[in-house]
Formats: C-alpha cells, sequence, structure tokens
C-alpha cells in the first residue's frame, strides 16, 4: 500500500494512494472524463488526449490516463476549455476518415458515436478529409473498414500483449498511418492471425466488425479484456 | 511473448509463406553476416534494415521476409518500421536519382522553381521515377548544405546554388550518357 | 596515461613547428561538395612542386564557417584566408603567398562580396563578433587525427575528471557553469545529469542527440565533422558522471561525413584506451556505439529516439516517466545534444564560473547558429548568448543581398517562429526569444527578405509538421492535417474569414493538448506569422484583394 495524499478534485476534497493516475482516482469518484485509447487490461498509450485536464499552478493540460496524482494537486477535469478542446478533437475524428452513423454496422453500438453526443459535438466544422481507404473483407469471421478507423491500436495492443500473435501493426505515419496485418496484406491471408476476435472486441467504431453481426444487432465487448488480464493476473 | 509468437508461426496455416531467397545471392549473405553481428536482437532491426537497402537500393519485399524470419521479429511490426521511416523505400530507385533538397533555405531560395521545372521539363513528380527505370527524383527535407542553397544531389554527388534550367539540362545530359 | 598525452602532444607541436606556414584547407561538407577534396591533392601536389615540403604542411580541417565562400584556404599563422579556391589556382596561391610572400588579394575573403575585407581575417566582423567554446577546433584541427585532437589539449579533461575529481565534482561544476541543453528546450544540463545520477541502476546510458531535424540547421553536422572528439571525450566525461558505461551517437543517415569521421574517431580512441575498459589507465570504462537515423524528425524527441534505437516506429512515450528515470530499455538514461556534449571539455578545464561569465545571466555561454535564407554570408557561427540579432544578421552575417529589405528571421524551425523587423535589437537568448513568440532551438536561423511570402512560410512548416507527425496523438495528426489544408486553401486564394478564423481556433488547442513537443509547437510558424505579418493573410483572402495568390506547394503540386 502507498502513502495516503490528499488532492483535490473538481474543488471536492479526496484522499487518494499515491501512484495511481489520475483516471484512475476519477473513474473511482464517479468524475466522467472521456476516453477513446484508454482500455483497462492494455498499456497505456496517451494518445487520444480527450482525458486531459487542468493542474492548478501548471499551464500545461495533463492526459488523465498517464499522469500519477501527487500530494495537494488541484484537478480540474471540466472547465469549459477543457470542454471546447474536447469537441474539437472529437470532430477532428469525424473529419478524419469517412464516418457516416446513418450507414454504419456500429450504429448506436460505437464508443465514437457516443462520446460525440456526450461532448455535445452537434456538427463538424472543418473539412471532411475524404481519404480513400479500403475495406479487407478477407478473413473469414470479421472485416476491418479503414474508413472507420480511429487508430486507437487497441486492436494491436490487444493482439500484442494479450493474444500474443502480433498481427496488427500501425504503418506509415501522420495521416497516412494505416492499421495493417503482417506485411501489409489480406487479412484472411495473414499466417500470425489467430482468428481469436479480441480486436474486434476491443475496436470501439465499426472498423473491426464480425461478419456475423448486421445493424442493430452489433454487440462488443471490450470490458472482456481487463476481466482477462486480471484473471491471469491471479494465475501467475 | 516471443516464444509465443514462435509457436504461432510454427503452427501457422501456410507456414513461413515464401520461398528461400536465394542463399548463394552474397547480398542475402552480408545481410545474414550483419544479423549474426547483432546476434539477430530485435533492437538492430533499423540496423539490418538499413544493410539491406545499401546492398539493393531499396527494400525488396522477398529481403524483408527474410529479415523478420531470421530476426523472428512479428511481419507488421517489420513492415510498420519500415514505412516508418522515410529513408527507406520499400519501391526500387532509378538508376540515376536527383534529390531536391526542400529545407528552409532551398525554399526561400528557390527549391520550389527546381521541382516546378523538372514536373514541366521531364514530366517528374518527386517520388517518381522514369518508366525505364534511368531516373528518379526525391526530396529531401534538409541535407544540412544550407549555405548551398539551392542544393541538389545527384547521385551522391552535391550540387550548389542549382538554377532550374540548368539542372534539367544536367538530367537530361545524365540520362542521356547512357552509363 | 597523463604522459602520453603530453608526448603525444609535444611529438605533433615539434612537426607543426617544423612548418614555417601551414596551408588549412576546409572539408567540412559544403566546402567538399564544391571541390575542396580535389583542391587539398593539388596543394599537395603544387607544395611538392616547389619544393616546399620541409617547410609548407597542407592539412585538411573541419568547417570553418563562411560556407557559401568555398572552398576556403586559411594560411597560418599569417591569419590569411582565401575564397573560392579551385583546385586550378592551387598552384598559383602557393607560389605567391608561400614562395614569394604575397597574398593573392582577388582571392581574399569576403573580396567577392559588398563588405569589407580583411587582410587578417580574424579582424573580419564575421570572425571578430564571434566567440567560439563549441567551434574551438572547428576548422582548425584535422578531425580525422587523433593526435591533432590531443595537441590542441584533447582528452585532459576527462583525464582531470576521472583522475582529480569525484563525480558530484563534475556535476557540480557544470551545474555551476549554467549551460542549457543546446537541442531546443534549454533545460538545466547539470541538473539532468544529476537527476540521472541520482538513480541507482546497475546500468545506464548516455545518448547523444544528432538527429538534428530541422531543415536550415547544421551546427550538430559541423562539430560531428569538424570535431568528433570533442563530443566523444563530452559523452566519456557525462558517462563517468551519472555511472553509465554505454553510450550512443544517435546520428541522422543524411550526415555520411559526420558518421564516417565519428567511428574514425572511436576506433582510433578505442586503440589509446581513451575508450573501452580501464579509459586512461582508471577503472573506469565506456563504449560508444553509433546508431544510425532513417529520416524521422520526430526521432529528435528523447522518447521517440529511445525507441528508434530499440529499432521501434520513433513514435513518443507520455512523460513521466522521464528518460533520467525509465530511458532505454528500462533504464536511466542521460539524453543530451551534439552541441551540449562539445561545451562539457572547455568547462572542465577552464571551470564552470568561467562558463557562466560568458553570455546573460539566465543564458550562460556562447550558441551556434547556422546562419542561411537571403542573408550573404551564409555559414557555421558561434556568438555568446545575448548578442543581438541584428548584430548577427547584418554585421556577422554582411546582411540581407541584392539591395532588398530585411523582413524576419526564422529561428527555432518548425517549433520556432519568426522575428519581424522591429524587434532585431533582441539580445538572442532563451527567454528574450520566447517572448517573441518564437524559440531559441538548436541554432538555424533562416533570413527572409521582403520578397518571401510569411503565408507561404507558416505553409511550409505547416506541410513539415504533418509530414512528420508520427501519428500517434489526435490533435497532431489530424490537427496538423486540418492547418495545413486551411494554409494550402488561403495561400492560392482561395481562403475565406471564416477559415482565418478556424485555424486559430485550431492552433492553440494542438498545441496545448498534443503529446510531444513536435505537436505542441507545430502551431509556433503559424501563430507568430498571425502576430506579426496579419495583413498578409488578410490580403490573400478574396474579399479584401481579388485573386491573390503565391503560387503550388512542394508536396502537393
Amino acid at each position: 500500500m502507498n502513502e495516503i495524499v490528499s488532492i483535490q478534485l473538481d474543488g471536492n476534497e479526496l484522499k487518494v494512494e499515491l501512484g495511481r493516475t489520475i483516471l484512475d482516482v476519477c473513474r473511482e469518484a464517479g468524475v466522467d472524463l472521456p476516453v477513446m485509447c484508454y482500455l483497462e487490461g492494455l498499456s497505456v498509450v496517451g494518445a487520444c488526449r480527450l482525458c486531459v485536464v487542468e493542474i492548478e499552478g501548471s499551464p500545461r493540460l495533463f492526459p488523465a490516463c498517464t499522469t500519477p496524482v501527487a500530494a495537494n494537486q488541484a484537478i480540474r477535469t471540466q472547465t469549459e476549455k477543457l470542454k471546447r478542446y474536447r469537441r474539437m478533437i472529437v470532430e477532428l475524428f469525424f473529419a478524419e476518415r469517412n464516418h457516416v452513423c446513418a450507414v454504419c454496422v456500429a450504429n448506436n453500438a460505437c464508443e465514437l458515436q457516443d462520446l460525440a453526443r456526450r461532448v455535445g459535438m452537434d456538427h463538424v466544422r472543418f473539412p471532411y478529409l475524404f481519404p480513400e481507404c479500403g475495406v479487407d473483407a478477407s478473413h473469414p469471421h470479421a472485416v476491418l473498414d479503414h474508413n472507420r478507423c480511429i487508430l486507437c491500436t487497441r486492436c494491436v495492443r490487444v493482439c500484442d500483449e494479450v493474444e500474443g500473435a502480433h498481427t496488427w501493426d500501425v504503418m506509415g505515419r501522420g495521416h497516412a498511418s494505416r492499421v495493417i496485418a503482417d506485411f501489409n496484406e489480406p487479412w484472411g491471408s495473414s499466417t500470425t492471425c489467430t482468428s481469436c476476435g479480441k480486436c474486434v472486441q476491443v475496436c470501439p467504431t465499426g472498423a473491426l466488425w464480425p461478419k456475423a453481426a448486421s445493424m442493430g444487432n452489433l454487440r462488443k465487448e471490450p470490458g472482456k479484456i481487463g476481466e482477462l488480464v486480471a484473471k491471469r493476473k491471479l494465475n501467475a | 511473448m516471443a516464444r509465443q509468437y514462435e509457436m504461432i508461426m510454427r503452427h501457422s496455416r501456410n507456414s513461413s509463406g515464401t520461398a528461400e531467397p536465394p542463399r548463394t545471392d552474397t547480398r542475402y549473405k552480408r545481410i545474414a553476416a550483419a544479423m549474426q553481428k547483432h546476434q539477430c536482437r530485435p533492437d538492430a532491426l533499423i540496423e539490418i534494415l538499413h544493410k539491406v537497402q545499401d546492398a539493393f537500393g531499396y527494400l525488396p519485399m522477398e529481403a524483408v521476409r527474410f529479415v523478420a524470419r531470421e530476426m523472428r521479429v512479428p511481419p507488421s511490426r517489420v513492415y510498420g518500421v519500415a514505412t516508418f521511416y522515410h529513408f527507406f523505400s520499400l519501391k526500387p530507385k532509378g538508376k540515376h536519382n536527383c534529390v531536391i533538397c526542400t529545407g528552409t533555405a532551398c525554399h526561400v531560395r528557390g527549391a520550389q522553381a527546381i521541382v516546378n521545372e523538372i514536373q514541366q521539363q521531364l514530366g517528374l513528380r518527386p517520388g517518381q521515377t522514369t518508366a525505364d527505370g534511368k531516373l528518379g527524383v526525391q526530396i529531401a527535407r534538409c541535407i544540412g548544405c544550407c549555405g548551398l542553397a539551392p542544393a541538389v544531389v545527384l547521385d551522391d554527388q552535391v550540387l550548389a546554388k542549382v538554377k532550374p534550367g540548368e539542372m534539367v539540362e544536367t538530367l537530361r545530359a545524365r540520362v542521356g550518357g547512357a552509363r | 596515461m597523463l604522459g602520453k598525452l603530453d608526448e603525444i602532444t609535444a611529438r605533433v607541436r615539434q612537426r607543426s613547428q617544423e612548418y614555417r606556414l601551414k596551408l588549412q584547407v576546409c572539408c567540412g561538407a559544403g566546402c567538399l561538395s564544391s571541390g575542396a577534396g580535389e583542391l587539398l591533392e593539388e596543394l599537395k601536389r603544387a607544395v611538392a612542386a616547389q619544393g616546399l615540403e620541409g617547410e609548407v604542411g597542407v592539412v585538411p580541417t573541419g568547417c570553418m564557417g563562411p560556407c557559401n565562400q568555398g572552398p576556403l584556404v586559411r594560411v597560418s599563422p599569417d591569419d590569411t584566408m582565401y575564397e573560392k579556391v579551385v583546385a586550378g589556382e592551387a598552384a598559383g596561391l602557393v607560389e605567391c603567398h608561400c614562395g614569394r610572400g604575397e597574398e593573392v588579394r582577388a582571392k581574399l575573403l569576403f573580396s567577392g562580396g559588398e563588405g569589407p575585407v580583411c587582410e587578417r581575417a580574424s579582424e573580419h566582423p564575421f570572425f571578430r563578433l564571434q566567440r567560439r567554446v563549441a567551434l574551438e577546433n572547428c576548422g582548425v584541427i584535422n578531425p580525422e587525427s587523433l593526435e591533432d585532437y590531443i595537441a590542441a589539449g584533447g582528452y585532459r579533461a576527462l583525464y582531470h575528471a576521472l583522475t582529480g575529481m569525484s563525480r558530484e565534482e563534475v556535476i557540480a561544476e557544470i551545474k555551476q557553469s549554467g549551460l542549457r541543453g543546446r537541442g531546443g528546450a534549454g533545460y538545466p544540463t547539470g541538473l539532468k545529469w544529476e537527476t540521472v545520477y541520482k538513480h541507482v541502476s546497475a546500468e545506464k546510458y548516455v545518448i547523444c542527440n544528432g538527429d538534428e531535424g530541422d531543415p536550415g540547421a547544421f551546427m550538430d553536422r559541423g562539430i560531428l565533422e569538424g570535431d568528433p572528439h570533442r563530443v566523444l571525450e563530452g559523452m566519456a566525461i557525462a558517462a563517468y558522471a551519472v555511472g553509465a558505461r554505454k553510450g550512443y551517437l544517435y546520428v541522422r543517415a543524411e550526415y555520411p561525413l559526420a558518421i564516417k569521421r565519428f567511428e574514425l574517431a572511436i576506433k582510433n580512441a578505442r586503440a589509446q584506451h581513451l575508450l573501452g575498459s580501464q579509459v586512461l589507465g582508471t577503472e573506469f570504462q565506456f563504449e560508444v556505439e553509433i546508431r544510425v537515423g532513417a529520416g524521422a524528425f520526430v526521432c529528435g524527441e528523447e522518447t521517440a529516439l529511445i525507441a528508434s534505437i530499440e529499432g521501434r516506429r520513433g513514435q513518443p512515450q507520455p512523460r513521466p516517466p522521464y528518460p533520467a528515470e525509465r530511458g532505454l530499455w528500462g533504464k536511466p538514461t542521460l539524453i543530451n545534444n551534439v552541441e551540449t556534449f562539445a561545451n562539457i571539455v572547455p568547462i572542465l578545464i577552464q571551470g564552470g564560473e568561467w562558463y557562466a561569465s560568458i553570455g546573460t545571466p539566465k543564458s550562460a555561454g556562447t550558441k551556434a547558429f547556422a546562419l542561411a535564407g537571403k542573408i550573404n554570408n551564409t555559414g557555421l557561427i558561434e556568438v555568446p548568448m545575448g548578442t543581438t540579432l541584428r548584430q548577427i544578421i547584418f554585421d556577422i552575417g554582411g546582411g540581407v543581398p541584392d539591395g532588398k529589405r530585411f523582413k524576419a528571421a526564422q529561428t527555432g524551425g518548425p517549433s520556432g517562429g519568426c522575428i519581424p523587423e522591429e524587434h532585431l535589437d533582441v539580445p538572442v537568448d532563451f527567454e528574450s526569444v520566447v517572448k517573441l513568440g518564437s524559440i531559441m532551438g538548436s541554432g538555424g536561423l533562416i533570413v527572409m527578405d521582403e520578397s518571401s511570402s510569411m503565408v507561404d512560410v507558416a505553409r511550409f512548416f505547416m506541410e513539415f509538421c504533418m509530414d512528420e507527425s508520427c501519428g500517434k496523438c489526435v490533435p497532431c495528426r489530424v490537427g496538423t492535417k486540418q492547418m495545413y489544408d486551411l494554409l494550402h486553401r488561403i495561400c492560392e486564394g482561395r481562403g475565406t474569414e471564416s477559415d482565418l478564423a478556424l485555424l486559430e481556433e485550431l492552433a492553440p488547442m494542438v498545441k496545448e493538448t498534443s503529446l510531444c513537443g513536435l505537436g505542441m509547437t507545430a502551431p509556433n510558424p503559424l501563430l507568430s506569422t498571425l502576430r506579426y505579418f496579419r495583413e498578409e493573410y488578410l490580403a490573400l483572402i478574396p474579399r479584401r484583394a481579388e485573386g491573390a495568390s503565391v503560387g503550388p506547394s512542394a508536396h502537393q503540386p
């Protein structure tokens, strides 16, 4: 057990254990912080920047998922600026690829869509980039649609860290980054994929979906990964 | 993690996939020797890819597969690294290569005019190679020769204070020279 | 072991005393590409042919500074410099200067320009206003000769540290010097060393960051090519102080000459027990390996650089943990820039107090700059911190060519900004430059004249950041692309006022929420040009001026 210190979270005094992250503490205290790349059970990458918070005394913003709490921190999670920035990040997500909720298999079962509602994003002011993205339906059980990929890399991490196959990775860089299987080959011909389906479960959007699903009946269970990892730790 | 990966490789549906590269090719021997030198440690991946590019002038997929297999690095990771770094090319370059520096100093001193002139006169945009493979045109972020701006590297030779028209003539001579 | 250093020094000194004159030929990358290699051989031949072999020595050196006047020859001890000497002129130069004792006036340095010409090179403002500390040996000694480096006092600081100073004392000396990281961020070097020193670990690493990615910067290149042992010695001293046994030089693949000379330096130093086990006969052991980058600007960021050395995609990691605590292979790691390491030796020899006396109170010492763009004397210079921009550009740099008017100086590359004419008298130090909306950066200084469009400059840097973004975090990956598209539209004369408003909303978000320095600073060139040259943006928006445009851009023709 680490030392217990007190912090201020949105004006409320809290006693917390040192070594935990701000995100952990927020979740426990029932403070609603949006996340996209973060998933319990996977390594933390701090990539989506949705969970940034303000810490009194610093001009910088801190991602809650990677920042540990410190004694006497005064944390603010819901300032006007933070809300505006989060909304803008969600707009950037939508404008980056070809997200059309109305025709998406993940409609009403999509973390990105939920997020847009939560942060109050009612329209996108930035020009859509309309990149040319393919759909890979070569796998017998599932489909990868790059048009809906937000590059959160949950699939890459679950495949490497939990399944141990490392089928997925990211190629290229910047806005030209793409998730790939093996040597950028059709997923169906991958020599490393074990068809475990974990990547499909953790994908927050309609980028990875089981062929058996159709609009309206898609359900994903990303929470299962956290449980799996926790059980493994018990046995270790 | 590495052991699991190895297991999967062994049990994978169509084993290694490709035919063994010609082991008699001295270029593969050189690459294999370099991997030996680093004991196939995965952290040497970038060093090894440099060796591949030195040997072939680019990264042929066959050689990339060879490296992944010998070093036991997952294919997608090798491919991800090879495409992250712009120094590596998965496409063959031209027999002659013209790299136009587009660093800040070259930009303010007219690098764009060189790019435009080559495009208009020779029909080559940065990243393209002529159909016969004789000439490739690339751009570099900065070659650090800002005193010579605008600079162009033609087949490893730095040309200083380049004028667009002269550059096109030089390229025509180089390609026409059929060396 | 000190005896051996003295012995080598005596031998080299005696040899050079035999020479009445020394012809130093600049063999920096710039001069080599203008024919310095042939010139060197031709001068040797001419000296031999004229029977002067015993009295005139011909030696190659690293970068002398005035890069666009190359190939350069300096005659010592006469302090005469010649510019644009081609191989065919070698015999004549030797005959006149070394034979008859006459200067070749037409070839004197800067004689082709509009500014002053000096018989004694060091009296020319280009050199007179400089103060060379990190570049002390650059352009003076033969960078490929360990003996020359030792004769210039090399490896004495390491010997002194290993035999006469505790690790704490070395760190205290660096702290006292006030030296701050020369890679751009300006973090106090001594403090960084102390943090790594304090973390207990059997394994620690020292990394020299030579991934000089700013377009328009070539200071590190100059140092690595001109005085590689200076960097190596600095790294060894750092390793001793923090408790590391292994070091890496991470250098760009675009710098083949620097790689070659540093490899040679490692080989020669190891042969003389200046590296390896039992360095200089002590218990200290230190090995250095070179890692060649592969074309990714983001690898200048510490955590991305570490990922790259580990053979992975060069993507930054969130900090904390900082590399000083968990760096390369999870071990405490010290990362300093090439120029920072080049300053260590003089600090140990002449003392931290001496170093702190140069420059300004908060920004001690000197700083190397690479002058380029619309400026007469492009090249590599080093000045005390606090020298004004006006002195650097007009006195040392000789002002703007072709009678054009100065418009702005760009510092800090894609992370920096543009400083306009009204701020030319700003003293160049870390804080003052930041106040003007730019950053000191690693030392690239590009001059723009009245013909340069500042909106185009902003687009140029945004395009750079967009291309170099690693793609990991959303604000940088998508934000730079959106900002580039908006800027491109404005440049082409298709922009609207609402595009400008969107830009101004996006820029602070990207700056504040991005994961690493690349994204955090990517909006700087845009913001600083908006601050000082807003009218140029407005002039491009059709409602104000129909159909104005600045032409296409390099990468999306």
